[in-house]
């Protein structure tokens, strides 16, 4: 079987599951035919039933069973995403404005996380010493989750924006050191050796040698670092509001509607995935063969 | 203050080319005074023009006594020090920019509508409400000063102030945004479990431990004869996920703010049991408030502030205004909820879960009125329930927290009608309150955490 033809039968057999997951979900949601005639009722009966939101008096029930359905769905999507950037002031924004602010806070925590994760993470694979000796700090830290962290954050930096980079940093730091100093540990040895018979000076050994070598490791951590970070954004942003995908999710969970949580709960999958499809691409670039 | 010439005066016949002040510079003499001491003078002036209205008698006992003699003399019969704080409220604002905090509930009602309607900006101010995810975050933001004002909880200021639950931060409650306005609501199976004796084992949620719900619903199963610390499980959960854990069966019920009540009742999960106005009619829930260092650094701002929400608690107490005020706060950008939902709220006439409509225009109320005597329950309750323990000074802490003498002072302002008095008692569940025995209330009940 060709490799044309493989992808051809998977992308198939992926809109089948996708036409069936939907066609189940419509099955699931289909409304149990609510008596919608206003006959037989009284006035205040009617009244009482226009309070629950379901109009007898109008024909079909305006409010479902809760669940939306496939179609109701569907709207939602293109209703959002046909006016991603309007702004109606600090409470109410569009999907890409508030995507925006998420993606501007992971981005800012997971550079900070570079900054400190990849020289500490050279420092601690080339030295022996200091990996013994960070260790138990980092077996300690490394546990504690993202969110944990932010009343302390709240706290101490007095700032809620700053706090929420403060926490997609401390939960990108971690697996980006640990694959840092691993990779650059796991340098064949034989590599090391030739630099030193060249007597290349340090500097130069660590960026021609190492990091060429360690690269692929370096990027695998800061790919699992970007999945963390983009896990904990959504979080931290229902905790703290004000902007972000987070936000949004919260207000729409706020206003319990169904439809636009599960709305926002595909844009937080589709970027996800988008993010992590970048990484891949760049590990790509970097990996070599022997 | 910058003061160019007009051109009427450069141009009078009479002036001479150069004002020739003692200080060499071209201005009269008397624009030296800073604007403030100018809105004094012209106070002064007033007053003494009002005492002696006569110019003979007035240059006579002026010229007799001296200036300063004079001035003392009128200062120690009036207070002179509050008129000329009031005149400084006119003055310019020290801070046009603000941001203020809330939370999605009915509660924050004038608050929020000040915005649309455009009440901030008559009082020249440019605010940002801002919505918030908990009261933890708003406690949080305003000892951060993120925020200059906010929506709180009624006990909330009088815990920070005191340093419960938090470090402490003098904070002070300009407005009551809302009374009553609440009410316990039972999940949908507990609909023959209509009598509180038979709520051993329930489990309840209310938005925050220091809030009029907690303290309501405690005093309401107490007087049932429940110990709310150990017949019932009482949870902090905040108010949108009440509904779903209602509809999960993860809670019996809450004491909740609307219009998370009135959405259970809408989402068909539960019933409303009691509205809270039939436990203390009146009763406060929701305060507008700030710290004290933002009021003593801004107090032109903060004065326009309270002016803003007062008239917008005006409009609110009008019941003609209720529908249209629900119809201006139900977009996402404030609550973010059904209008219909928040109508049967605000006006009263409501479906009540168990399928009856009921009328009850005072469901929520939007009495302005910080009286100390509230504060003063609220301490009490936090007692009670060993919140706070040890000697507690009700009315110091009551009176530096809750503006009563300000809130009235800018009502007259507004040409509103404040009432008198400082301390009104209170009727909770048939027992009075009275301030001046506040710690003789205390100790009165039965069940509480004091006792022993």
């Amino acid at each position: 079987m060709s490799a044309k033809n493989l992808n051809l039968k998977a992308a198939l057999l992926s809109l089948l599951v996708l036409v069936l997951l939907i066609g189940v979900w419509h099955l699931a949601t289909l409304s149990s035919a609510p008596n919608s005639s206003a006959a037989g009722m009284t006035p205040e009966q009617i009244e009482y039933a226009k309070m629950l939101g379901k109009d007898p008096t109008a024909g079909a029930a305006q409010k479902g069973s809760g669940f939306p359905t496939p179609a109701q769905m569907a709207a939602t999507i293109a209703r959002q995403l046909a006016h991603p950037f309007y702004d109606n002031g600090p409470n109410d924004k569009g999907i890409a404005i508030q995507l925006g602010w998420s993606l501007l806070r992971v981005g800012s925590g997971f550079l900070l996380a570079c900054v400190v994760a990849l020289p500490l993470g050279f420092l601690i694979g080339m030295s022996p010493l200091f990996r013994k000796a960070l260790d138990p700090f980092i077996q300690v830290l490394k546990p504690i989750s993202p969110l944990a962290w932010m009343p302390l954050a709240l706290y101490t930096i007095k700032d809620s924006s700053a706090s929420g980079i403060f926490v997609i940093f401390i939960c990108s730091v971690w697996p980006m050191l640990l694959n840092t100093a691993f990779g650059v540990a796991s340098v064949k040895r034989e590599w090391l050796n030739v630099a030193a018979t060249l007597e290349v000076r340090p500097m130069r050994k660590a960026l021609r040698v190492i990091l060429p070598a360690a690269a692929p490791t370096i990027l695998t951590g800061m790919r699992i670092s970007m999945g963390i970070a983009w896990l904990v954004i959504v979080a931290a942003e229902m905790l703290v509001g004000g902007t972000g995908i987070g936000y949004f999710l919260w207000n729409e969970w706020n206003n319990l509607s169904l439809t636009n949580v599960i709305f926002a709960i595909l844009v937080i999958g589709v970027v996800g995935m988008a993010l992590d499809l970048a990484f891949a691409a760049v590990q790509k670039k970097v990996s070599y063969v022997e | 203050m910058s003061r160019l010439p007009t051109l009427p005066a450069a141009y009078d016949a009479d002036r001479p080319l150069l004002l020739r002040c003692a200080c060499g510079a071209d201005h009269a003499p008397g624009e030296h005074a800073s604007a403030e001491a100018l809105s004094n003078d012209k106070i002064e002036a007033a007053l003494v023009k009002a005492l002696f209205p006569q110019d003979g008698v007035r240059r006579r006992f002026l010229q007799a006594v001296g200036a300063n003699t004079a001035r003392a003399a009128i200062a120690s019969l009036l207070p002179l020090g509050a008129l000329q704080a009031m005149a400084q409220d006119k003055a310019p604002l020290e801070k046009k920019d603000l941001k203020i905090g809330f939370i999605p509930i009915t509660c924050a009602t004038p608050l929020i509508m000040a915005h649309p309607l455009g009440f901030y900006k008559q009082q020249g101010l440019n605010v940002d409400v801002v919505k918030t995810a908990g009261w933890a975050l708003i406690r949080d933001k305003m000892l951060n000063k993120e925020y200059d004002a906010t929506h709180f909880l009624s006990p909330m200021p009088l815990a920070i102030s005191m340093g419960v639950g938090s470090n402490a931060v003098p904070m002070e409650v300009a407005t009551i945004q809302n009374t009553n306005g609440q009410a316990i609501t039972l999940a949908n199976k507990h609909k023959d479990k209509r009598d509180p004796k038979n709520w051993k084992g329930f489990r309840f949620a209310v938005p925050f431990e220091f809030s009029m719900h907690n303290f309501l619903l405690r005093y309401y199963v107490a007087e049932h004869g429940l110990n709310p610390d150990t017949d019932i499980q009482i949870r902090v959960v905040p108010p949108a996920e009440m509904v779903a854990n209602l509809r999960a069966g993860n809670i019996d019920g809450y004491l909740g703010p609307d219009p998370f009540n009135q959405r259970a009742v809408f989402e068909e999960v539960g019933f409303l049991h009691i509205l809270t106005k039939d436990i203390w009619n009146g009763h406060p829930c929701c305060a507008f408030g700030t710290s004290a260092a933002f009021i003593q650094q801004n107090p032109n701002t903060f004065a326009a502030l309270v002016r803003s929400v007062l008239t917008a608690s005006a409009m609110a107490r009008e019941p003609k205004n209720r529908e249209l005020i629900a119809k201006v706060i139900a977009p996402a950008q404030y609550l973010n909820q059904p209008e219909t939902v928040l109508t049967q709220v605000l006006t009263g006439r409501f479906a009540d879960g168990l399928g009856n409509i009921r009328t009850v225009p005072d469901r929520a109320d939007f009495d302005p009125i910080p009286w100390q005597s509230m504060a003063v329950w609220m301490l009490t309750q936090m007692k009670r329930w060993g919140y706070v323990k040890g000697e507690v000074d009700y009315k110091q802490i009551a009176e530096k927290v809750y503006l009563l003498t300000d809130a009235k002072k800018r009502m007259a302002e507004l040409g509103q009608k404040p009432p008198e008095g400082a301390y009104p008692k209170f009727t909770i569940m048939g027992k009075v309150f009275d301030a001046a025995k506040a710690e003789e209330y205390t100790r009165s009940f039965t069940i509480s955490k004091m006792a022993g």
